[in-house]
């Protein structure tokens, strides 16, 4: 067998699959999550949640370990006086934002991030957006975004940071590739680097680093996506005229290779080309996966939902770590940017769309999978009933996209069954 | 509207979980949208829980809220009831819950549960975390308790002791071995650990340990109301704090002749001894919650000899008592939920070592100023595995042991001094009992880097090189007080340049 097959989709795939949608508890973060990596991305960035001191909280928790001398993101918590509207919340807001603008005259682009409470009472942040704009034009932009749990879940709130962006950009009739999701940089930088080798001519990433990084779009973008939550961007961007690129995600050997053979189909690169570009990365993939996904191999998995990776993810584990899927769990389906994914995993598993966590943890219970993939306010409570545990997150704060992090992705779902069979407690 | 970025205490749900958590039988069914179950890996990440808090969110999303988030919580209600069968619910609502104005306690009363539903009023936008854990177990209590006879021995309840709280698991154990060998058995330990019926028996206890006031002063107060149970206002952490709680419980026991064993107590020796010599008017900074922030200063002056510099509270509740002590201190106490405040104290004061919470191990780090932790909010490693509580006799030997590691030791200070740029002694190393340390060219670039900037101009006094490079012989740990003192000595004497010269006026200044 060539080393190098092309992808070959299974006889029925999960495209067509019926979907299990429950509707009772959900154990998932909000999309003001997604904060805690985008501000590490967008290092001009400050992100300021209107919102309680329950996000304020949330923010800290999830951040956990990950604290910084002083953070480039805040939240003005409403009091009292906000919501009995004997101060008017809008003087409020402009006047934190300049005392914060003052306080860090580095912040180029803020993003006024709505919560639960800020929705329910119906605050308009695009309306201060406009008018902070203004008011702190040209040194920094404002925009706005909703991560509120009443409409948004963990990666969502990166969706809507981005979709935020793209009325923004401005136009232009270039010719070239974006590529949409944010990653760290590392990764992008392999990305983008093995995507100009195929002789695409401009490759451009949004988020951009920094505000200074000029991003346009037009009829002629192309854009790929490398983060599967991302499914309002997808339709800002086509709305701007732009032309989506639908791939499997860029996850493992076969899943790097389909993602980048669709940029290669669309800028007519020929085949002898993609193969010397991708010929030693593919082999160092499969040579890392087949090392790392070793403990993996004939084992079960069952996915809570989480990020929205785990469609991607089970596809990568199931067809090229030779795992089998109990239940993928997702907390939404975007068909249009995991149908792909979809197609090339073999029928078998429950497929399911949001959540009622305690049926779904009797259902996990039952099945005793070899490795669940769960949220962190389950993971301890499960591995003290007996399964091992992959903690989602991490998956969203690891580089685990393309060829070179291919064998990092899989040892890391690898680990938790090593650590088990080490113990001998 | 008041810009946050790190914030001491979580909203006031949060507080109701911690006392939901950590007692058995009790459920909690909280009006809340999705995002808010991340409260739930405080409890199984944090501190390590092996069950999921017994917490039931409503989930509601914004398509909901047009339609009926009422019946969405009854059903939660119910399904909550039918899953665990609780012996008693608590139901209350989240900040965003509390918008929309369901009334938790007026839904779940109509539903005709049977088991006792209590229903919480717990203000988000105006009070926080504490508040929330003490109003919840006061609402317990007045819903579950009721008048009975006492025990015939002489018992009493240790009350406050939380989910997620500051070495309260070990606390609780240190405390019943002190009041064991005085004589008086435990009738109930709450909330931690205690069912609903527990709860019911608090009535048979002769007193009431206030153990943390923070979570259960508001019940004391109302069972020495209602069936006349005095509570002990001391809280047992420091040696002298401890020998004061033993003569309360003696008094209110009636138990005058009572032996008392120290023989478990190593500190007084330890501070007494001459390797502590140099612990001797270190000057250190104290924050945390009022409780232990006051109990640290107590340690700090009087069993530890060090100098209080500076010391203040988070929680407001505690201002009070808080200010009052700061003034014996000849301090102003610092008052405030704000980081950045608290860091600005701090950079201001220069102290040698800061004794409070994650965060302010957070400015430590930042600053270059050791931190022992002794106080909420936590983190994973404020639960140790070993034994390590905080009140009580072994309660001291660990504080005493905390708050020395983060410092150089005795003689290795000395050697410091005298060897200052030592090629392999240098004081870039750190102190010699801690790992990680960095090699010794790489931390310059990145300490020493950073340095200038700061330097040049400072209140319009400008450091000259030859002086900067001498500072720079002083060992990491009295530098930053030995450049606020020049500062403050040259900006006294009017001076725009600080020398050599100037560097040794101050020291000589200030000398002590």
């Amino acid at each position: 067998m060539n080393a190098f097959a092309p992808v070959k989709a299974p006889a029925v795939g999960c495209g067509d699959a019926p979907v299990l949608k429950q509707r009772g508890q959900r154990e998932v973060f909000c999309g003001l999550t997604s904060i805690v990596w985008l501000h590490r991305k967008i290092q001009d960035a400050f992100f300021l949640v209107v919102g309680s001191r329950t996000c304020a909280h949330l923010l800290q928790s999830a951040a956990g370990v990950m604290i910084f001398a002083e953070p480039r993101f805040g939240t003005a918590i409403l009091e009292e006086k906000d919501l009995a509207g004997l101060a008017d919340a809008n003087e409020e807001l402009d006047r934190e934002v300049a005392r914060l603008l003052a306080r860090r005259p580095d912040i180029r682009q803020l993003f006024l991030v709505g919560s639960c409470p800020s929705e329910v009472i119906k605050l308009d942040l695009s309306r201060a957006a406009e008018r902070l704009t203004q008011a702190h034009a040209p040194q920094v932009r404002v925009l706005n975004f909703t991560g509120s749990g009443i409409e948004t879940t963990f990666t969502q709130g990166e969706d809507e940071c981005l979709a935020s962006m793209v009325p923004v950009l401005p136009q232009t009739d270039a010719e070239q590739l974006l590529l949409v999701g944010a990653l760290p940089d590392v990764v992008e930088d392999q990305l983008v680097g093995l995507i100009g080798q195929l002789g695409v001519p401009v490759v451009r990433a949004l988020p951009s680093r920094s505000a200074d990084v000029e991003v346009g779009i037009g009829p002629n973008t192309k854009f790929i996506v490398a983060q599967p939550f991302l499914g309002a961007t997808t339709g800002a961007l086509t709305g701007r005229g732009a032309h989506h690129l639908a791939a499997p995600f860029p996850f493992g050997e076969e899943g790097t290779t389909a993602w980048l053979r669709a940029v290669a189909d669309a800028f007519n690169v020929s085949p002898e080309k993609f193969d010397e570009v991708t010929a030693a990365p593919r082999a160092r993939a499969l040579k890392a996966i087949a090392a790392a996904s070793e403990r993996l191999n004939g084992k079960s998995v069952f996915f809570f939902p989480d990020s929205q990776l785990e469609i991607p993810l089970a596809r990568f584990l199931t067809r090229e770590c030779g795992m089998s899927a109990i239940e993928i769990g997702a907390p939404y389906i975007h068909r249009d940017l995991v149908g792909p994914d979809l197609d090339l995993i073999a029928e078998g598993p429950v497929l399911s769309e949001g959540q009622d966590v305690d049926l779904q943890l009797d259902r996990c219970r039952a099945a005793r999978p070899d490795l669940t993939v769960c949220g962190l306010g389950l993971a301890n409570p499960l591995e003290a009933e007996g399964l091992a545990t992959k903690w989602a997150i991490e998956l969203v704060f690891t580089p685990i996209h393309g060829y070179e992090q291919a064998g990092d992705l899989a040892a890391l779902f690898a680990k938790p069954l090593k650590r088990r069979e080490g113990l001998a407690l | 509207m008041k810009l946050t970025v790190w914030t001491y205490e979580g909203p006031p749900h949060v507080g109701a979980m911690r006392v939901a958590t950590a007692m058995k039988g009790l459920h909690y069914v909280l009006h809340a949208p999705q995002g808010d179950t991340y409260a739930d890996l405080l409890f199984t990440m944090i501190e390590r829980r092996d069950h999921r808090p017994p917490v039931s969110y409503t989930t509601f999303q914004a398509r909901d809220l047009g339609s009926d988030t009422a019946t969405l919580f009854k059903d939660s209600c119910q399904d909550a009831y039918d899953r665990f069968k609780p012996e008693a619910i608590i139901v209350g609502a989240s900040c965003t819950a509390e918008l929309i104005q369901d009334d938790p306690g007026g839904l779940s009363e109509s539903m005709g549960l049977p088991v006792p539903v209590i229903p919480l009023e717990l203000p988000s936008y105006q009070r926080k975390e504490n508040f929330g854990a003490s109003e919840t177990f006061y609402e317990i209590c007045r819903a579950l308790t009721k008048p009975m006879e006492r025990t015939p021995e002489i018992t009493c309840n240790i009350l406050g002791p939380t989910a997620l709280g500051f070495r309260h698991r070990d606390d609780v154990v240190e405390l019943s071995s002190i009041l064991e060998s005085l004589g008086v058995a435990v009738n109930v330990v709450a909330p931690l650990d205690s069912t609903p019926a527990d709860i019911a028996q608090l009535g048979a206890a002769h007193f009431n340990v206030m153990l943390y006031p923070e979570t259960c002063e508001t019940a004391c107060r109302w069972l020495e109301r209602e069936y006349k149970q005095p509570f002990t206002k001391v809280v047992p952490i420091g040696v002298g704090a401890t020998r004061d709680f033993i003569a309360e419980v003696k008094e209110i026991a009636g138990l005058a002749d009572a032996a008392v064993d120290e023989s478990r107590l190593r500190l007084p020796w330890y501070s007494r001894s001459v390797d502590s010599t140099y612990l001797t008017g270190k000057r250190v900074f104290i924050f945390g919650d009022g409780t232990h922030a006051m109990a640290a200063a107590r340690i700090a002056k009087y069993e530890m000899g060090f100098e209080v510099v500076g010391m203040g509270c988070y929680n407001r509740e505690f201002a009070r008592p808080v200010r009052a002590c700061a003034k014996e201190l000849g301090l102003e106490a610092l008052i405030t939920d704000d980081y950045l405040e608290v860091e600005s104290a701090i950079e201001a004061l220069q102290p040698e070592m800061i004794l409070g919470t994650q965060m302010e191990r957070h400015i430590g780090k930042r600053l270059g100023i050791p931190c022992a932790v002794i106080s909420a909010p936590v983190h994973v490693q404020d639960f140790p595995a070993r034994f390590s509580p905080q009140v009580g006799w072994e309660g001291a030997n660990v504080i005493f042991d905390t708050w020395v590691h983060p410092l150089v030791m005795g003689l290795e200070e000395h050697l410091l001094h005298m060897f200052r740029e030592d090629f392999e002694f240098h004081d870039d190393a750190g102190a010699s009992h801690h790992g990680s340390h960095t090699p010794a060219a790489q931390k310059r670039r990145s300490t020493e880097d950073a340095a200038p900037a700061d330097l040049v101009i400072k209140d319009g006094v400008t450091w000259l090189a030859d002086a900067e490079k001498e500072l720079r012989k002083i060992p990491f740990f009295v530098r930053g007080k030995a450049r606020r003192n020049t500062e403050k000595f040259a900006a006294e004497q009017g001076l725009q340049a600080i020398s050599i010269e100037t560097l040794y006026e101050a020291k000589a200044h200030y000398a002590r």
